[in-house]
């Protein structure tokens, strides 16, 4: 019974305080994208060839981040029947593109233009119990080119 | 200064030689009061900021580890950087770099 009531309180907790967080996230990560539309990225290996060559520097965007309670119940849900996951799909969608926008933001503080060879990793970071994917790892990087302007 | 990237060619520069592979590692174990944070995290969602900023550190150790190697052997650039990363144990995380050394005009 007490059982019960604690995880009933988990589940009312992540489901509150998880969606908050996800909305939350989710507007920020939209308003930032139409901020640095501006900042093309690229997954071509070879960079235009321009008839002042561009400086180029390395540019690197991570995050941690972790499911709520509520998701991750729902996930060992759908463990059993199958089918798509919803509840990871939305954490990593966030999760990369947080990733590319960190990536961005280096890129434009630097003065950057645009982003080369653009490679998204990921990994899960695990949390110990049954192997769920307590929390994930993105990681996204690329080669940003500095044009002069000219 | 070492020019660090991960396209295979540097637009308007001529590779002169190549100085084969250089990597660098860095393993981390994360602390006590970062794992507490990071289990109520579990239960409410949101970014480990304590595990960025702990990877973001070890990654840069990585890099600077490949730098390190590439200045013994005399090169000015690295071009073609990759990273891994792999969980070795429960707690624990290799950041991997690797690159190849090479020399600009």
């Amino acid at each position: 019974m007490y059982d019960l009531i604690v995880l009933l309180v988990l589940l009312a907790l992540g489901y509150g305080f998880g969606q908050y967080a996800e909305k939350t996230h989710y507007r920020s990560i939209i308003k930032r994208e139409n901020l640095l539309r501006k900042i093309p990225v690229i997954a071509s290996k070879f960079p235009p060839m321009y008839r002042n060559p561009p400086e180029t520097m390395l540019v690197t965007g991570g995050i941690v981040i972790s499911v709520d309670y509520f998701k991750r119940f729902v996930a060992s849900l759908r463990n059993l029947i199958g089918g798509r996951v919803t509840s990871y799909e939305s954490l990593l969608d966030r999760a990369r593109r947080e990733a590319i926008l960190r990536m961005k933001e280096q890129t434009r503080d630097r003065g950057g233009s645009m982003i080369f060879n653009v490679k998204i990793e990921t990994a899960s970071i695990s949390k110990g119990r049954k192997n769920t994917i307590g929390s994930i790892e993105v990681f996204a990087y690329g080669t940003a080119l500095i044009t002069q302007s000219s | 200064m070492m020019l660090l990237t991960n396209l295979e060619i540097v637009p308007g520069k001529r590779i002169t030689k190549h100085l084969g592979l250089v990597q660098g590692s860095s393993v981390r174990a994360k602390h006590v009061g970062r794992d507490i944070m990071a289990s109520l995290k579990n239960i409410f969602g949101g970014e480990l900021k304590g595990y960025t900023e702990l990877l973001h550190e070890s990654r840069e150790e990585a890099i600077k580890r490949m730098q390190t190697q590439a200045e013994k052997v005399g090169a000015n650039a690295i071009l073609n950087i990759r990273f891994s990363t792999s969980s070795i144990a429960q707690g624990a995380a290799e950041l991997f770099a690797y690159g190849t050394a090479v020399i600009l005009e």
